[in-house]
C-alpha cells in the first residue's frame, strides 16, 4: 500500500512542494490537501495587481480542481485542520473528517498582524491576506470614501495604491519616518513618497494609532497624539505572524514559527513544514523565492532522496504598482567596514546604491531605473568578486564591455533592427516578437526560440534586459541553484560533492543516485558528468567516449564540411627544421587543402577526411608530435616569447620555462579550455596577462597570473604571487590548475571561476596553506599518469578503430 | 524497390553511438540506443547538413555536433522548436545483426 501524505495550508508553499514531489516521485503517496480557504490554490502574490483592476481571480488561480483530480489529490476546501493527533498519526478537520498520515507537511501559511488597540475588532477593519479580505476592499470602495491604511511597507502600500485606483480617498498611516525601511534607505524612501503623492496618495508619517472608532463599524482612527481622522475602511497592513497555532497545540517546537532543519522537518520526523509559518536558521521568510526553495529541498526529501538541503536564502524586493520602478536586495544599509556606491540623478529621478565590503555586494538599493536590479542581485548571490568592473558597476551591466555590444546603451532605446546576438543575427525585434507572440518568459526559451545568446552567450546580459522590458514586473522566479541541464534538479556543485562523498564511480552510479530524471541524460549533462567521474577518479574512471563531443571523440576540430582539423603540439612553440619537415611531408602525403600558423604557436593543417585521421597520427607520430589538444576541453597551448636566450631584454629562459610547464601539463582534462604562457620580461610578447596561467619574468623571480581570458569577454589576469625559482613555478601552476580541475563548474573558464569564488579564496590554498598546495600538486601529477597517453598514438594503433572506419554495405 | 540490407554485427556499433554507412548518393548514420534499438537515418542534418552521425546519443535523439539542433531518431525531424527533417530509413536487428531498408 502507498503511504498516505497529509498537506495542511493549501497555500503557495505547500502546493509547490507537492509539484516538485510529483516531479521526482509520482507514485510515492497517496496525498489529500487540506484548505482553509475555499478556492483552490491561488497566486497569493497577484491579490495586489487584482485589487488595482489590473487582474481577475481566475487569472491568479495556480491550479485549478482538475489539477488535484489529474494527479490524484484529495481536496477538502473550506475545511481547516484544528488537530494534529501526532500519536496515532492522524489529522482532524474542522467538518470532523480524520485523516491518517505517514508523513505530514505543514504549510499554513501566515497571519496579518492586527494591532491590539480599542476597536480594531470592528467591522471594517481587515488585513491584507486573502482572496475574502480584497473582496471586502473592493465592497467597501463602492459605498465608502475614505481609507486609511496602517502600514507603510510593502503590503500597505499596495493595498494604499489599489484602493486608490478603486476611487477611495486613502491615507497611509506609518510609524516610522521613512516608507519601507526593512527596504529602503532614506533617499530611495523619500523618492518613493514623492511618487506616490504625485499620485495622490497622502501620508501621516511618524504616527501611532491608538485607538480604533466606531460603535458598529468603524468610523475613524485616533492616534498617540489625539488627532483624529475619519475613516469608512481601515486596513492593517503591519506585519505578519507565522501561523503556527495548530504546530504548537501539536506540540511541536516553535519559536517565531515552526522551527525546522535544513531538511526542512520538524521536531518531528514525520512532519515537514515549508512556507511562512516556517523558522530556519533563526529566519522566517516573507516572500516566494525562498519559499520555493525550501519546497525543492522538502519534496526531494519526501521523495526519498534525502540529498538536498537549505541553507537559507537572500532575497530581493520590487514593488508592485504601476509606474514605479524599485528593487532592492540584501544589506542595503551600511555597517563599519562597508564601502557604499551611489548614483544620484534628481532630474531623472533615478537612484542607485550598491553596498560593497571586499569588492562583494551585500545589498542594493534602486530607484528609478531597476533594470539592472536582477544583475546585482545575482553578483550578490553568487558572491562575485567585483573588483574588475567596479568602477563601471553602477552604469549597469550593459556597460561591461562584451565584445561587440560595449557602446550600447538602454535595450528599451535601441531600435527593432539592432542585432543583439552577433553569432546568430538575432535583432532585438526578433526577440521581442517571440517574447510576445510565444509568451516566452526565461533566458532558455528565448534561447530556444530565436537562438539569441545560445552560442557565445556575450548577449547573455541584453537578451535578459529584453526580456525583462519586454514581459514585464511580472511575477518571475530566479532559483538561486542553477541546475546542470532539464535531466535534474541539481546544480554542478550538488553532483561534484555527490561524487566526491559517495563515491560514485560511472555514469550510471550518478545517474541512479541523484535521479536523473532521462535515462541516458543529455548532450548537456553527459560531458559534464564524465569530466567531474574523470576529474575525481582519475584511475579508477573509465572515459565515456559516447558522452564526450565529438571533437574529443574524434580528437580534431569537426569542420562545418564535417571534414577534421590537426593541430600537432609543439612544446612551447619551438621546433625544428626537421619538424617542420615531417609536417610538410604529412600534409602533401594526405593532401591536406589548407596549412595556418594559429595564434596558439603552431600550425593548424585543416581539411582531413575522417577516415584519414589515424594514418596521419602515425606518421606524426612516428615523427615525434603528440596530440595538440586545439579540441578539447583541455589544456590547450603553452605561448612563449624569445626570452633570455635571444632577446636583448629578457631576464629568465621563459621558453624553456614554458616547454617545461607543457611537459607537465599536457593532456590534462579541464572544465574548459586552458591556456598558458610565459613571457621573458613584463613587455609580455607572450600575452601571459590574457591567459588562465600566465608567467611574466622579471630579474628577480617570476610573477604568477591567473584567471585571463581573450576571447569573448577579455579579461585581464589576477596577479597570484611573485615566486623565485622555476620548481616553484611549475608546483604553483600544478595546484592552481588541479583546484581548478576539482572545483569549477564544466564549461566555466578560469575567468568566471576565478570572479565567482573570489581570488582571496584561491590565494588562502594556494600561498597561505602550504601543505594544501602541495597535496594539490600531487593530485595533479597522479591525474597526469593517466592522461599523459597520447590519444593519436593509440589511435593510430588501433584504439576506438569504429570511430574512423565507415561500414559497407556486405549483401 | 528497397530491400533489407546487412549493414554489421550490432556490437560493431557503440552503445550511444552510431556508424556511418555509405551509400550510392551519399551517407547514412546507423544509431544504437541505449535500449539497443537501432535506427538509420541520413546523415545530413536539416539545418546546414552537419554529421548526425557525429552527435550526442540520448534516448531516440542525436544532437547535432555542429549548431546543436535535436534531431528525433524515429521520424528525422527536429525537435523543439526548430523546424527541419531528415530522412529516415527502417532499420532492424535480427539475430545480432543490423539491417537496413534501402
Ligand atoms: C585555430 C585557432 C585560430 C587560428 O588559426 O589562430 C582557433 C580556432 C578555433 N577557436 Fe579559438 N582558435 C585559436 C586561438 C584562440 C585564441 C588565441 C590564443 O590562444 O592565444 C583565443 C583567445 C584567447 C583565449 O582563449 O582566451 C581563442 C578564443 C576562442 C574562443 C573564446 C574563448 C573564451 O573563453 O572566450 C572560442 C570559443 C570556445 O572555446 O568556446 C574559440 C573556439 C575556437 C574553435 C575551436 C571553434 C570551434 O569550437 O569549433 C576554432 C576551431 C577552428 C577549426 O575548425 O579548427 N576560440 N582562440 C587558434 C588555435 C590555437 C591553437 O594552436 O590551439
Ligand atoms: C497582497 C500580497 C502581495 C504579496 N506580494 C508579494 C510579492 O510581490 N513577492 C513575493 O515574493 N511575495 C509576496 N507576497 C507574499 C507571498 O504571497 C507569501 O510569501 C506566500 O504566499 C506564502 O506562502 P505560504 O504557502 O507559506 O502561505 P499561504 O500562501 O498563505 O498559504 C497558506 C494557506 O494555508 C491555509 N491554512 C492556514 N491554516 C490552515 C489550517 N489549519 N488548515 C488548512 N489550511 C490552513 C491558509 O488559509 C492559506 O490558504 C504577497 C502577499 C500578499 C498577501
Ligand atoms: S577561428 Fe575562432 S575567431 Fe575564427 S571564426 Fe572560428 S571561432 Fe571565430
Ligand atoms: S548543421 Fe546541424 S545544427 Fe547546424
Amino acid at each position: 500500500m502507498k503511504e498516505r501524505l497529509v498537506l495542511v495550508g493549501n497555500g503557495m508553499a505547500g502546493v509547490r512542494t507537492l509539484e516538485e514531489l510529483l516531479k521526482l516521485a509520482p507514485q510515492e503517496y497517496e496525498i489529500t490537501v487540506f484548505g482553509a480557504e475555499p478556492y483552490p490554490n491561488y497566486n497569493r502574490i497577484m491579490l495586489s495587481p487584482v485589487l488595482a483592476g489590473e487582474k481577475s481571480i481566475d487569472e491568479i488561480i495556480l491550479n485549478d480542481r482538475r489539477w488535484y483530480e489529474d494527479n490524484g489529490i484529495t481536496l477538502h476546501t473550506g475545511d481547516p485542520v484544528v488537530e494534529i493527533d501526532r500519536v496515532n498519526r492522524k489529522v482532524i478537520a474542522q467538518s470532523g473528517l480524520e485523516v491518517p498520515y505517514d508523513r505530514l507537511l505543514l504549510a499554513t501559511g501566515s497571519n496579518p498582524f492586527i494591532i491590539p488597540v480599542p476597536g480594531s475588532d470592528l467591522p471594517g477593519v481587515i488585513g491584507f491576506r486573502d482572496i475574502a479580505d480584497v473582496d471586502a476592499m473592493l465592497e467597501a470602495a463602492k459605498t465608502g470614501n475614505k481609507a486609511v491604511v496602517i502600514g507603510g511597507g510593502l503590503l500597505g502600500l499596495e493595498a494604499a495604491n489599489g484602493l486608490q485606483l478603486n476611487g477611495m480617498d486613502v491615507t497611509v498611516v506609518h510609524l516610522m519616518d521613512i516608507l519601507m525601511e526593512r527596504q529602503l534607505d532614506r533617499p530611495a524612501a523619500e523618492m518613493l513618497r514623492k511618487s506616490l503623492e504625485e499620485k495622490g496618495l497622502k501620508f501621516l508619517m511618524e504616527t501611532q494609532t491608538a485607538e480604533v472608532l466606531g460603535e458598529d463599524h468603524v468610523t475613524g482612527l485616533r492616534f498617540a497624539d489625539g488627532e483624529e481622522i475619519e475613516a469608512d475602511l481601515v486596513v492593517m497592513a503591519v506585519g505578519i505572524r507565522a501561523n503556527m497555532d495548530l504546530a504548537q497545540k501539536a506540540g511541536l517546537y516553535c519559536e517565531r514559527g515552526v522551527v525546522v532543519n535544513d531538511t526542512m522537518q520538524t521536531y518531528d520526523p514525520r512532519i515537514y513544514a515549508v512556507g511562512e509559518c516556517v523558522q530556519h536558521r533563526g529566519e522566517c521568510y516573507g516572500l516566494v523565492a525562498p519559499l520555493f526553495e525550501q519546497a525543492k529541498v522538502a519534496a526531494n526529501h519526501l521523495a526519498k532522496m534525502g540529498i538536498a538541503r537549505y541553507e537559507g536564502s537572500v532575497t530581493s524586493t520590487k514593488l508592485k504598482v504601476t509606474g514605479i520602478d524599485l528593487f532592492s536586495a540584501g544589506e542595503f544599509n551600511e555597517e563599519d567596514g562597508d564601502e557604499t556606491l551611489v548614483l544620484q540623478d534628481p532630474a531623472q529621478n533615478v537612484y542607485k546604491k550598491l553596498v560593497v565590503r571586499d569588492n562583494r555586494i551585500r545589498g542594493a538599493v534602486m530607484f528609478g531605473d531597476t533594470m539592472d536590479g536582477t544583475w546585482y542581485f545575482q553578483l550578490l548571490r553568487e558572491g562575485t568578486d567585483i573588483s574588475g568592473f567596479r568602477s563601471s558597476i553602477l552604469f549597469g551591466q550593459h556597460d561591461l564591455g562584451d565584445a561587440g555590444h560595449g557602446d550600447e546603451t538602454r535595450v528599451a532605446a535601441l531600435s527593432d533592427d539592432a542585432e543583439i546576438c552577433g553569432c546568430n543575427g538575432v535583432t532585438k525585434g526578433d526577440i521581442v516578437n517571440a517574447i510576445q507572440t510565444k509568451g516566452l518568459f526565461t533566458l532558455d526559451d528565448v534561447r530556444a526560440h530565436t537562438k539569441a545568446s545560445a552560442s557565445c552567450g556575450s548577449c547573455t546580459g541584453l537578451v535578459e534586459a529584453i526580456l525583462s522590458s519586454t514581459v514585464g514586473e511580472g511575477y518571475e522566479e530566479k532559483p538561486s541553484k542553477k541546475p546542470v541541464c532539464a535531466c535534474t534538479e541539481h546544480s554542478h556543485d550538488e553532483v561534484i560533492r555527490a561524487i566526491a562523498e559517495h563515491e560514485l564511480k560511472d555514469m550510471r552510479a550518478v545517474f541512479d543516485f541523484l535521479e536523473w530524471k532521462t535515462p541516458d541524460g543529455c548532450a548537456t549533462c553527459r560531458p559534464a558528468l564524465n569530466y567531474y567521474l574523470l576529474a575525481r577518479w582519475p584511475e579508477e574512471y573509465h572515459d565515456d567516449p559516447q558522452s564526450r563531443f565529438i571533437n574529443e571523440r574524434a580528437h580534431g576540430n569537426i569542420q562545418k564540411d564535417g571534414t577534421y582539423s590537426v593541430v600537432p603540439r609543439m612544446f612551447g612553440g619551438l621546433c625544428t627544421p626537421s619538424d617542420l619537415r615531417a609536417i610538410a611531408e604529412v600534409c602533401e602525403k594526405y593532401n591536406v587543402p589548407e596549412m595556418k600558423v594559429t595564434g596558439g604557436q603552431r600550425i593548424d593543417l585543416f581539411g582531413v577526411k575522417k577516415e584519414d585521421l589515424p594514418l596521419m597520427w602515425k606518421d606524426l607520430s612516428d615523427a615525434g608530435f603528440v596530440s595538440g589538444h586545439a579540441y578539447g576541453k583541455a589544456m590547450r597551448t603553452v605561448k612563449t616569447c624569445a626570452g633570455k636566450k635571444w632577446c636583448r631584454f629578457g631576464t629568465q629562459d621563459s621558453t624553456g620555462l614554458g616547454v617545461q610547464l607543457e611537459e607537465l601539463t599536457w593532456g590534462s582534462w579541464m572544465p574548459h579550455k586552458f591556456k598558458l604562457a610565459v613571457s621573458g620580461c613584463p613587455r609580455n610578447c607572450a600575452e601571459a596577462t590574457i591567459k588562465d596561467f600566465g608567467v611574466v619574468c622579471v630579474d628577480s623571480g617570476y610573477e604568477l597570473h591567473i584567471g585571463g581570458n581573450g576571447g569573448i569577454k577579455v579579461r585581464v589576469t589576477d596577479l597570484l604571487c611573485k615566486v623565485d625559482t622555476e620548481e616553484e613555478v611549475l608546483e604553483y601552476c600544478g595546484a592552481f590548475t588541479q583546484m581548478y580541475r576539482e572545483e569549477a563548474h564544466y564549461l566555466e573558464r578560469t575567468a568566471p571561476w576565478v570572479e565567482r569564488v573570489g581570488l582571496a579564496y584561491i590565494k588562502e590554498r594556494i600561498l597561505d596553506d602550504e601543505e594544501e598546495r602541495k597535496a594539490l600538486y600531487e593530485r595533479f601529477k597522479i591525474g597526469q599518469k593517466v592522461a599523459q597517453v597520447d590519444p593519436w598514438k593509440a589511435r593510430a594503433e588501433g584504439e576506438a578503430a569504429h570511430e574512423f572506419v565507415p561500414l559497407k554495405i556486405s549483401a | 524497390m528497397t530491400d533489407w540490407k546487412k549493414i554489421a554485427p550490432l556490437e560493431d556499433i557503440p552503445r550511444l553511438g552510431s556508424r556511418v554507412v555509405e551509400i550510392e548518393d551519399g551517407s547514412i548514420a546507423v544509431f544504437r540506443a541505449s535500449d539497443d534499438q537501432v535506427f538509420a537515418v541520413r546523415d545530413a542534418c536539416p539545418h546546414k547538413n552537419g554529421p548526425l552521425s557525429q552527435g550526442i546519443v540520448a534516448g531516440h535523439t542525436v544532437t547535432c555536433p555542429l549548431h546543436n539542433w535535436k534531431i528525433d531518431l524515429e521520424s528525422g525531424e527536429a525537435l523543439g522548436p526548430d523546424e527541419g527533417c531528415t530522412n529516415t530509413y527502417a532499420a532492424k536487428v535480427e539475430d545480432g545483426i543490423v539491417y537496413v531498408q534501402l
